[in-house]
């Protein structure tokens, strides 16, 4: 007779319950397995949705958990869509998001593109690349805004020696013009190492004969490349891109660190209105209102792009 | 009421636990992470000798003080028995019921608010305002003023370089637009081969920082909060002719005279950019000012301390900063909590306060003849607390806040729009602020 761990398991199981699961067919076994993980999902993702949903049609104050709670419909909504200040937010959130994604799946791809060559310290260099990506951001933050110094900041010594601008003549963070860029350098590099680790996984998972081949027909390396190489990353670039689209979309601490939302309301992310309507402010139903609106964007934004990726790898 | 009843039940526990010998608690003090929390320490380590009850302190930094700790109060949080909150959390504190009314444990036990620096009972204590109606005993006094290398400006060369350049002396300057002046003569001069610049004013965005600044100015120069007679009326006093002037003297000393990348400058950034020898003038919380005194740098008398100057009109006024002490409601441990209060407004303990670097509010303390000779701005201390005024301690006071920080680094900073129009925005989102609350 065989003496498995499995066996085992079931000899010291209570007869009492071994008979009442051997009566539970196949379907009845994988609820009770899967009904805990659905009842947690419920309690912590579903629940505060629907009562966030709830929420977003009230006058309802957090800190003032006494004071009468008036329904006032759609004006949480209303006051929302029709505040010029919330659209300029809006604003500095998709220029953020436009171009560290662009600047993130060029010099990521571009990276491992480099990467994927075999090459003496190809290991070593891959390694110091990733680095920026193991740093929190709030140190990032903090050492940005040394680098960005104009006083005595390397960034600023680097633009002056490469481009004869004086250091101190500009402020990268105390800048109108320059500030939504600043944050948009800091982010790309931290997190283009990320997008270069998933394109590599895609480059290297593109099969060597398939080059062979292209190289037996004769096809040129540009053509080899725009071809093969890049429709085959492709899904992968677009995995990428989901996750720091994602990811950026709700910024809040690197930027806090840099600019703190300034200089005036320029780098005022959504994620940090948000943050001061509901936990400054302290107005959570206007604030719910607002979750809800950017929910539903990133949400609808999400949904769209998961199936254009689905098409994209069934190709 | 029900804050009136909690007062009496807890001086009369006080009282009885006092004559019965009081069990030994543990008792946690929150306040920000700086130099005075750290006084504060060693001072209450007489306290806890005395007592028997162990003190635990929870200090967060100023940047996220506010969030933390009103976190903490609107959540009922148990964390904190002892609460050094800012003076605007008193409207919050009173109203909702984060802090025990004091009324009552004052009466019995002989602390009196007559003894008192005025601006601090009312800043730090009363809500209402105007009102005898005591939430807090004024722990910390603090006001903005203003820090001058005194060394540079006795120096004969620089001196004549300003003679040559105005006509006149080189003073320490009396009013805003002596003051702007003085800082455009420094800006980018070159002093002991080093460029220096004007002045370090707050720019911060992210917390109160701009806002404490440009409100510092912005009294002397006519602005008021409402209109006296009509509480919550706003229109033609917080956008008058004169603060609007205000708000466009502080761009204009923004833009002339404060160091390259000052667009987010605090309480922090002011004491470096003063210590590194960065700027003549430095506008800064009168807490900075010990710190002053024992730098390598800026210490040993090379350093002199203004009151505000005055506006065009001659009107002087001061930002008041500065904190009281209150019990938290949600405490387990009000009778150990009144008791450390009661030992701290002993005027022996206030004395050792001040002594350590705390910024004492007793009057015996600071009307004492050898106050003023005690520390070399201990003076311009005095002198400012007598020409505070505040920001709006209303329970919504941080949506208030919200509104002038954004309004004023959109001017100030990002150079959005006239003063004018930032002004007559702060009236409309401050309305907005009032209406929501049901106050207008």
């Amino acid at each position: 007779m065989p003496d498995t761990p499995i066996d085992r398991l079931a000899r010291a199981t209570p007869s009492s319950l071994a008979r009442r699961a051997r009566g539970l067919s196949d379907r009845a076994i994988a609820w009770v397995f899967v009904t805990p993980t659905i009842l947690l999902l419920l309690a912590i993702n579903i629940f505060p949705l629907i009562w966030t949903v709830r929420l977003s049609f009230t006058n309802f104050a957090a800190n003032k958990p006494n004071a009468e709670v008036k329904w006032v419909g759609l004006r949480n909504y209303q006051r929302i869509l029709t505040d010029p200040d919330i659209w300029q937010t809006m604003q500095a959130t998709a220029h953020f998001l436009f171009w560290t994604l662009l600047l993130q799946v060029v010099l990521g791809f571009a990276l491992a593109w480099l990467i994927n060559r075999k090459f003496r310290g190809n290991d070593l260099m891959t390694t110091l690349i990733v680095i920026p990506m193991m740093l929190s951001p709030a140190v990032v933050g903090n050492f940005w805004t040394f680098l960005y110094e104009p006083q005595i900041g390397l960034f600023n010594y680097a633009v002056e020696f490469f481009a004869g601008i004086p250091a101190s003549s500009f402020s990268m963070l105390g800048s109108v013009a320059l500030a939504p860029w600043a944050i948009v350098i800091v982010d790309t590099w931290m997190w283009t190492p990320f997008v270069m680790l998933i394109c590599l996984a895609g480059l290297r998972s593109i099969p060597d004969y398939i080059y062979e081949a292209a190289e037996v027909d004769r096809a040129s390396k540009w053509r080899q490349f725009w071809t093969m190489t890049v429709p085959m990353v492709l899904p992968f670039l677009m995995l990428a891109v989901l996750f720091r689209g994602i990811e950026n979309f709700k910024m809040f601490d690197l930027v806090v660190q840099l600019t703190g939302g300034g200089p005036g309301s320029t780098t005022l992310l959504t994620s940090i209105e948000l943050k001061r309507e509901a936990f400054e402010k302290w107005r959570t139903g206007y604030s719910s209102a607002y979750a809800i609106i950017l929910f539903v964007t990133v949400f609808g934004l999400a949904s769209i792009y998961v199936k254009a990726l689905n098409k994209v790898k069934e190709r | 009421m029900k804050s009136h009843y909690l007062a009496a039940t807890a001086a009369a526990c006080l009282t009885l636990s006092i004559s019965h010998g009081a069990q030994a608690e543990d008792l946690t003090l929150c306040w920000a992470a700086w130099d005075p929390a750290n006084a504060l320490v060693e001072l209450s380590k007489e306290f806890e000798a005395q007592s028997g009850h162990k003190m635990t302190f929870e200090f967060v930094p100023w940047t996220n003080f506010a969030d933390r700790m009103l976190n903490e109060l609107n959540s009922g949080g148990k964390l904190c028995d002892l609460m050094i909150g800012d003076s605007q959390w008193i409207g919050a504190g009173a109203e909702s019921g984060h802090y025990i009314k004091l009324n009552d444990f004052f009466d019995a036990n002989g602390i009196s608010m007559s003894d008192f620096v005025p601006a601090t009972v009312t800043g730090y204590s009363e809500w209402p305002k105007g009102t005898p109606n005591y939430w807090a005993l004024p722990a910390f006094g603090d006001v903005v003023g203003w820090t001058y290398r005194k060394d540079w400006f006795e120096r004969p060369e620089i001196q004549a370089a300003f003679k040559e350049k105005t006509g006149r002396d080189l003073t320490p300057p009396a009013t805003f637009a002596e003051l702007k002046e003085v800082a455009e003569f420094f800006q980018g001069r070159e002093i002991d081969g080093k460029t220096v610049y004007g002045a370090s004013i707050y720019t911060e965005r992210g917390s109160e920082g701009i806002t404490m600044g440009v409100m510092d100015v912005l009294y002397s120069f006519g602005f008021k909060y409402d209109n006296p007679d009509k509480p919550y009326d706003m229109e033609g006093f917080v956008n008058s002719p004169g603060a609007v002037e205000g708000l466009e003297f502080y761009k204009a000393l923004y833009d002339c005279c404060t160091p390259p990348g000052a667009s987010n400058s605090y309480m922090g950034e002011g004491i470096d950019a003063y210590k590194s020898g960065q700027v003549a003038l430095q506008m800064n919380f009168a807490f900075t000012w010990p710190g002053f005194e024992v730098d390598p740098n800026v210490g040993g008398g090379k350093t002199g301390y203004l009151v505000n100057p005055a506006g065009p009109t001659g009107e002087r006024f001061a930002q008041l900063g500065g904190q009281g002490i209150s019990v938290v409601s949600y405490s387990e441990k009000q009778d150990a909590a009144l008791e450390y209060i009661k030992w701290f407004a002993q005027p022996e303990v206030q004395q050792k306060w001040w002594s350590m670097g705390g910024f004492s509010a007793l009057r015996s303390v600071v009307e004492d003849p050898a106050f003023a000779a005690s520390q070399p701005y201990a003076q311009t201390y005095l002198d400012s607390m007598a020409i505070v005024k505040d920001f709006w301690a209303e329970p919504a006071y941080a949506s208030l806040l919200q509104a002038s920080q954004k309004r004023f680094h959109d001017y100030v900073v990002a150079g959005q729009g006239t003063a004018k129009e930032a002004l007559d925005g702060l009236v409309q989102d401050w309305t907005e602020v009032f209406q929501d609350e049901g106050k207008l």
